[in-house]
Order: structure tokens, then C-alpha cells, then sequence
């Protein structure tokens, strides 16, 4: 049987999550000289062994394909470890006409473990989109209240880029940028013609020794985690320095299930499964920071129900779950012809593009709202699983001239993917589905998901400039997108994109949001959401950088109420 | 490492790395890269020497696929073909776990011997080059299930199985090398695109 244990030990905070929201957190409020205990719900990490970096696909007996070949359809077996749609045991559901897929992370550091990177600042506009254009809301908070965070981060993560003053994407405190690749060489000389700016991208990967890590060696695997650290990974980055201070217990295969209230309305537990023993635990502490993901954030308060919150800690409001968004995600591309000439050379460069096309149509105006912007990809990179579909799709046949055509074609593609701002609807939102459980017991999420005609016809407009690149670039347009179906003009799935926020808003009145400014709960004012449940709005800048900024100044504001004694 | 680096050589660079007081478990480049070797050693399953005994396919459906892989993918002058790859080792492997890929393998395999069957009297293995050919040329294209319908299943046979052979192909070493790729490496510097007139 299992037995409910009382946790011994009292904890100052206990942060739910060990992504880039909860490992920030960590380090903040251990140096600040909190006692800090933190659930994750997978297991602990190694990079030496967990990750796959430097290995060849034919030293893995599946290639990379996984199990059955059921990785070849999204990410590859080099990601690294515990990402995935599914985990078995631990399903979601979509009402009637729902299509949103969930990416989770089950394991020290999260979806930091293997994301892109891509570190972009929210611009001063991006902060009072309601003002601007009459859409959605504003934020509470302005850039300049965001900016010393994106300062700090930057300056502590590292974050290549270059200054280039374009209102739409604010310049940071930048490491050097790697030099561009061919294929982005070629992109850059297409967008000069078109007068679309084309820049070195901003990622969290350092070209020089920083804060004790070695600098980039450019294998171009960050993907599959980095065993020097020389990207930014929660688990390496923001965990070691709060161990360092001898105040942090992690506790691994914890799955959160319910904080609990005490008699005076504040949180005081939270109760989890010991997935390792099945058993039921508590945890004690004065405060609860929630960083377990957007939506699992959301699904947390949302099962955390008592007589005070009938509907979910923390949600007198009702907006838990609601104002759900993704970004909006198409993608194209072309053959080059140009490329088929290059000799072969080292294209590898850090993992994801050195170049990047930012939102810059601000000035005029569009048919859809707010902004988008590209990322590149594509040449010679590691050959993998999947690599020639296309090619032996067009060429068909057989034989010495088929396996040529594909060498020939190796390296030639570029590859255009548009990241653009979703405004949240009525329609999008996520619940507690009614009746199923996961294998802990503990009621999933339902999702409702529709994009709205804006999305679409941003996505149009992605399409169309993506054409125009290529063909100005001499290449041939590739796109599998059609105006019509089920994915109009490509646009992909919510939760693709794995940007999904907003469930846990932040804002002025207590009557439409959850958290004040500094993600703190205006109901429980001992509970913080800190991940990227607390966004207004999903501007088209990937999160990650601004989930660590506001986690950071939230941080240092629940420092600053525990120094007070207001905890 | 070409520079031939010890143990004790990187096992001292460890120790002076946390001396150093970082408060980040990393560690230096070469002992990095000599941490990233021994890892991929251990990782490495693949035993190419061994003989292989298929996991899902029979002995004679596995014959049949080792003549269809090195037909989609021959050696030439410039490297070997499917077989010295492993595709029908990758192939047999990933079908053993998925029932998806079973039937489609599995039946299309069948398919093939019964077509020649019908039309040679005898098995794909068993009939002459040209008839191999002849049928292979048939199915390796979708425009000829237009003018013969009961050409279609096996022409979505051999396009899966087609996919299949060249990722196995162009996963192992021989095939990464065919194709140029120069990289997954340590580089102190990216050296960015290489001069070339056309760029």
C-alpha cells in the first residue's frame, strides 16, 4: 500500500520544474541564502553518458531512427534524452477538432536539454500589443522593467549576436557571432536585393570561454545536449551554481500532483508521487515557486482544488488554462544550384543558424496581425535518417545514377521556417479532461485549439516571402503548404512549434489574471508562476530568453518579500 | 586525437579545471574530446564482422531483400553498395519492432515473388537479370501504375522500401564519406564558407 510520508525537513521555497524557468529560479534564490528543494519529474541527468554528442548515426544500431523508426518523424535518437509527444503513461486529450500536441520533458533541465537556443528579446512593442494595434492585452510590465533581466541573463548564459539597432529586435549584451555558412552567404545576398534585413542570429551557444565553460568547438549537435556546456542548458548551467551553495536538494522522479493550503489561505504543501516508489510524499515549504512547463503549470493549480478554489489554486479568476497560444509555424524552401558546385568543407558551425531574418515589415501595413520571423537552415550538415525522401521521391528509379543524384543533391537545400505571433481566442484554451488520469493517478489535460484567419494569413505571407527569397537567391521554391485543408498555407499544429504559453497570465486586475507582475500569484501570495505560463502575449521571439528574465526578476522579488518577512 | 594525449595528461587538465574553482562541471577540450570517444566506443553496438542473423525476416525473404538493397543502392568505382552498409541489417532491424513496417515489408516481399510468379514462373531470386530488371523498372516508378493498376502495391512496396535502403545507406560510414560530409569534429574556429566564385 502506498503511505502518505511527511516530508521532515522544511524548505524556504520549493521550485516545481528544472527548465529554464525553475533552474533560474534555483540559482537566484540559493545565492540570495534561501533553502531551496526542487521536484522534477524525471529522472537526473549526466551529460557524459546521456547525451549523444560526437556519436556517428552507424554507431547507434537504429541510426538515429529509434525503435521501430519511430523517431524518424520529428527529432531524431541524438536528441537529447527524455523529450518527446508522448510519454507513455502520462497521456493528454483534444476535444472534437483539437490537433495541439504537447512536447514534455521528463528530466533535470527540461526542454533546455535540447532546444534550438534561439535567444531573442521581446521588443518595448511586443510588452503593449493592446495599445498598438487594439488586440489581446498588454503586459503589465514594460521593456525597460524586462531589460536589466535581459542583461543579466545574457551576460550570465552568454548569448551570440551583433548590434544592429532594428526596432523589432533589441540589441543584448553579446558574445561574438560565428561566421555565416554558405547556405546562409547565400541567403543574406538574396535578402539584400529584396531590402529584408538578413543578421547574425542570437543564440545562447558561447564563442568564447565564459563564466568557467570552454567555448564552442562547433560540432553543430546542439541539439543532442553539450557535454562541454558550451550552450545554455539549465542542468548545466543554472543547477551547478545553486548546488555550489550547499542550500539546493533536488528531488528527482517527483511528480508534482497538488499544493496544498493551510488554514490562513497560503500554500504550505505540495503533494507528489515518488515515481520511483509509487508512493505518495509531501513537501513543506514557506513558498512554492511553478515552473513545470506552461501547461503543466496550468494543470497543476488545476488540480489543486479546495473549498477556497473550488476551480484550481490560485484562479478565482477563472483564466487558468485560457489565453493558451503557439507560435505560428511555416515552413518552406528551395535547391540551390549554386550549392551543387561547392566543394566539400566543414558546414557544421554551432548547432542552429548563424544568420536570421527579424520581423522587419513594423513599418507598413500587413493583412495579418503583429510580426514574424525566419530561421534558416539546411546544407551540409550530418546526414541522417530522412535525408533523401524527397529525392527519391522526385527521381525515382534505382542505382548508381539514383545514388548519385543524391550525392549531387546532398547540401543544396535551404530550409525557411517562419515563427510568428498567434493573438490568444475564445476557442484556445486548455482543461482538466473529466474523465481520464494519467498512470500517477493524476486527472491530463484537455486541449481546444484553433488558429485564427490572422495566423492564417500570416502564414500566407510566409509562404510568399519565402518564395521570394529563393528565387532571388537563384534557387527553385520548395513547398509542401496548399492554400487549402487541413493545414492552410503549412500552418502547423498548435504546439508544434513547442512555444505554447499564456495559460497562467500575469496582469494589473486581479479580476482577469492570475499573477501580478512579478509572477506572483494575486490570490496566493505565497505561490509564483515563473515559466512561460506567465506571458501576456506570445510575440515572435522564442521564449526561453524571456521565461529566464522574468523568473529572474521574479526571484529576486520573492528575495526581497522573504528578507521583509512577507513570506 | 591525433595529438596523442594520455590519460594522465587529461586527467590532470580535469583536476586543474575544478582547482581553478569554476563552479561548472565542465571540462576542458581535450579532455573532452577523449571523454567524447570513449563514450562513443561504449555506445557502439554495431559489430560488422559478426554474421548476422536476420531478427524478423526468413531466411529467404532476407536473401530477397539483400538483392533488392544492393539493387536500389550498387557499389560503383566510388564506394560499395547497400549490403557493405548494413541497409539490410538497419532494414531488418527497425522492421522486427514495428508492425507497420512488417506488413508493408513483409507483404510487399511476398507480392514481388508472387508477380514473378505469375508472370516468370518463378521467385524474384530465381528469375534471370533482365527479368529482375524488367520488373524492378516497372515498380520503381509511380507514372507506370497509370497504364497497369496491379502494378500500384508494388510500387508503394519498393518507394518505402526505397527510403528505407537509403537511410541505411547514407547513415553508415561508407555512405557519409560517398556524400562529402567533413564535420562532427572540434574546431577552435569556424572557418565560415569557403571561398568560391558562384557565392
Amino acid at each position: 500500500m502506498p503511505q502518505i510520508l511527511r516530508s521532515p525537513q522544511a524548505y524556504d521555497v520549493c521550485i516545481i520544474g528544472s527548465g529554464a524557468a525553475g533552474g533560474t529560479a534555483a540559482k537566484i534564490l540559493t545565492e540570495g541564502g534561501l533553502k531551496v528543494a526542487m521536484l522534477e519529474a524525471g529522472p537526473a541527468l549526466d551529460p557524459a553518458t546521456d547525451f549523444k554528442e560526437h556519436v556517428w548515426p552507424y554507431q547507434l544500431p537504429h541510426r538515429g531512427a529509434g525503435v521501430g523508426g519511430k523517431a524518424t518523424a520529428d527529432f531524431t535518437e541524438f536528441l537529447a534524452p527524455n523529450g518527446s509527444w508522448d510519454i507513455p503513461g502520462e497521456p493528454y486529450t483534444n476535444a472534437p477538432g483539437s490537433r495541439f500536441q504537447w512536447f514534455r520533458s521528463r528530466i533535470v533541465g527540461g526542454r533546455t536539454n535540447h532546444w534550438g537556443r534561439i535567444a531573442l528579446r521581446c521588443a518595448p512593442v511586443d510588452f503593449r500589443a493592446r495599445s498598438t494595434d487594439g488586440m489581446g492585452d498588454d503586459w503589465p510590465i514594460s521593456y525597460e522593467d524586462v531589460a536589466p533581466y535581459y542583461d543579466k541573463v545574457e551576460s550570465y548564459i552568454g548569448v551570440f549576436g551583433t548590434k544592429e539597432n532594428i526596432p523589432s529586435a533589441p540589441d543584448g549584451v553579446f558574445l561574438p557571432p560565428p561566421r555565416p555558412r554558405c547556405t546562409e552567404t547565400i541567403v543574406k545576398k538574396a535578402c539584400d536585393q529584396l531590402r529584408i534585413p538578413c543578421i547574425p542570429s542570437r543564440l545562447a551557444v558561447i564563442t568564447q570561454a565564459h563564466h568557467g565553460r570552454p567555448p564552442c568547438h562547433y560540432c553543430g549537435q546542439c541539439g543532442r545536449g553539450c557535454i562541454t556546456a558550451s550552450n545554455f542548458s539549465s542542468s548545466q548551467v543554472m543547477l551547478p551554481p545553486a548546488e555550489q551553495t550547499g542550500r539546493f536538494t533536488l528531488i528527482p522522479n517527483a511528480m508534482a500532483r497538488e499544493i496544498l493550503l493551510a488554514k490562513d489561505g497560503r500554500a504550505q504543501s505540495v503533494s507528489y508521487v515518488d515515481k520511483t516508489t509509487r508512493s505518495e510524499k509531501k513537501l513543506y515549504a514557506k513558498a512554492f515557486v511553478v515552473a513545470a512547463s506552461t501547461c503543466e503549470s496550468a494543470r497543476l493549480l488545476l488540480n489543486s482544488k479546495s473549498s477556497t478554489f473550488p476551480e484550481g489554486l490560485a484562479n478565482s479568476s477563472g483564466v487558468i488554462g485560457r489565453y493558451l497560444t503557439d507560435s505560428v509555424g511555416s515552413s518552406g524552401g528551395g535547391f540551390f544550384p549554386q550549392l551543387v558546385k561547392m566543394p566539400p568543407h566543414n558546414h557544421d558551425g554551432v548547432g542552429g543558424m548563424h544568420m536570421y531574418i527579424p520581423w522587419w515589415k513594423y513599418d507598413r501595413k500587413n493583412d495579418f496581425a503583429r510580426g514574424y520571423h525566419i530561421e534558416l537552415s539546411g546544407g551540409r550538415h550530418m546526414p541522417g535518417v530522412g535525408e533523401f525522401y524527397e529525392t527519391c521521391e522526385e527521381a525515382e528509379g534505382y542505382g548508381v545514377p539514383l545514388k548519385q543524384k543524391c550525392r549531387e543533391m546532398y547540401g543544396t537545400y535551404i530550409g525557411f521556417s517562419g515563427r510568428g505571433e498567434m493573438i490568444p481566442n475564445q476557442q484556445t484554451y486548455c482543461d482538466i479532461d473529466p474523465s481520464v488520469v494519467d498512470e500517477w493517478g493524476i486527472p491530463v489535460l484537455r486541449f481546444h485549439f484553433q488558429w485564427g484567419e490572422s495566423e492564417i494569413k500570416m502564414a500566407r505571407d510566409m509562404q510568399q516571402t519565402f518564395r521570394d527569397i529563393v528565387e532571388a537567391g537563384g534557387g527553385t521554391f520548395y513547398s509542401k503548404a496548399r492554400a487549402d485543408g487541413a493545414h492552410p498555407y503549412g500552418i502547423h499544429d498548435g504546439g508544434v512549434i513547442i512555444h505554447e504559453l499564456g495559460t497562467v497570465r500575469m496582469g494589473s486586475s486581479p479580476k482577469t489574471s492570475a499573477l501580478n507582475s512579478y509572477c506572483q500569484a494575486h490570490d496566493v501570495k505565497n505561490v509564483f508562476v515563473t515559466d512561460a505560463a506567465c506571458f501576456v502575449s506570445n510575440p515572435d521571439k522564442n521564449p526561453t530568453l524571456t521565461i529566464m528574465a522574468l523568473s529572474w526578476r521574479a526571484s529576486e522579488y520573492l528575495l526581497d518579500q522573504a528578507q521583509k518577512g512577507n513570506l | 586525437m591525433s595529438s596523442g594525449v594520455s590519460r594522465r595528461h587529461i586527467l590532470k587538465s580535469l583536476a586543474l579545471g575544478s582547482a581553478a574553482g569554476s563552479v561548472l562541471r565542465v571540462i576542458p577540450l581535450e579532455a573532452a574530446e577523449y571523454a567524447h570517444r570513449m563514450i562513443a566506443a561504449e555506445k557502439s553496438t554495431a559489430a560488422p564482422t559478426k554474421a548476422y542473423t536476420p531478427k524478423f525476416f526468413p531466411a529467404h525473404q532476407y536473401k530477397t531483400l539483400e538483392a533488392l538493397c544492393q539493387a536500389i543502392i550498387p557499389a560503383d568505382q566510388d564506394s560499395g553498395g547497400a549490403i557493405e552498409a548494413g541497409a539490410p541489417e538497419f532494414i531488418d532491424l527497425l522492421t522486427s519492432e514495428n508492425k507497420d513496417y512488417q506488413l508493408a515489408l513483409g507483404g510487399g516481399l511476398q507480392w514481388l515473388d508472387n508477380t514473378c510468379s505469375d508472370r516468370y514462373g518463378k521467385v524474384y531470386l530465381d528469375c534471370a537479370a533482365e527479368q529482375q530488371k524488367e520488373i524492378l523498372d516497372q515498380i520503381a516508378y509511380q507514372r507506370n501504375a497509370r497504364s497497369d493498376r496491379s502494378l500500384s502495391q508494388g510500387i508503394e512496396f519498393f518507394s518505402f522500401l526505397r527510403n528505407m535502403t537509403f537511410d541505411g545507406y547514407f547513415t553508415s560510414e561508407i555512405g557519409i564519406k560517398y556524400l562529402g560530409y567533413i564535420g562532427s569534429t572540434y574546431l577552435k574556429e569556424f572557418p565560415g564558407c569557403p571561398p568560391v566564385p558562384e557565392l
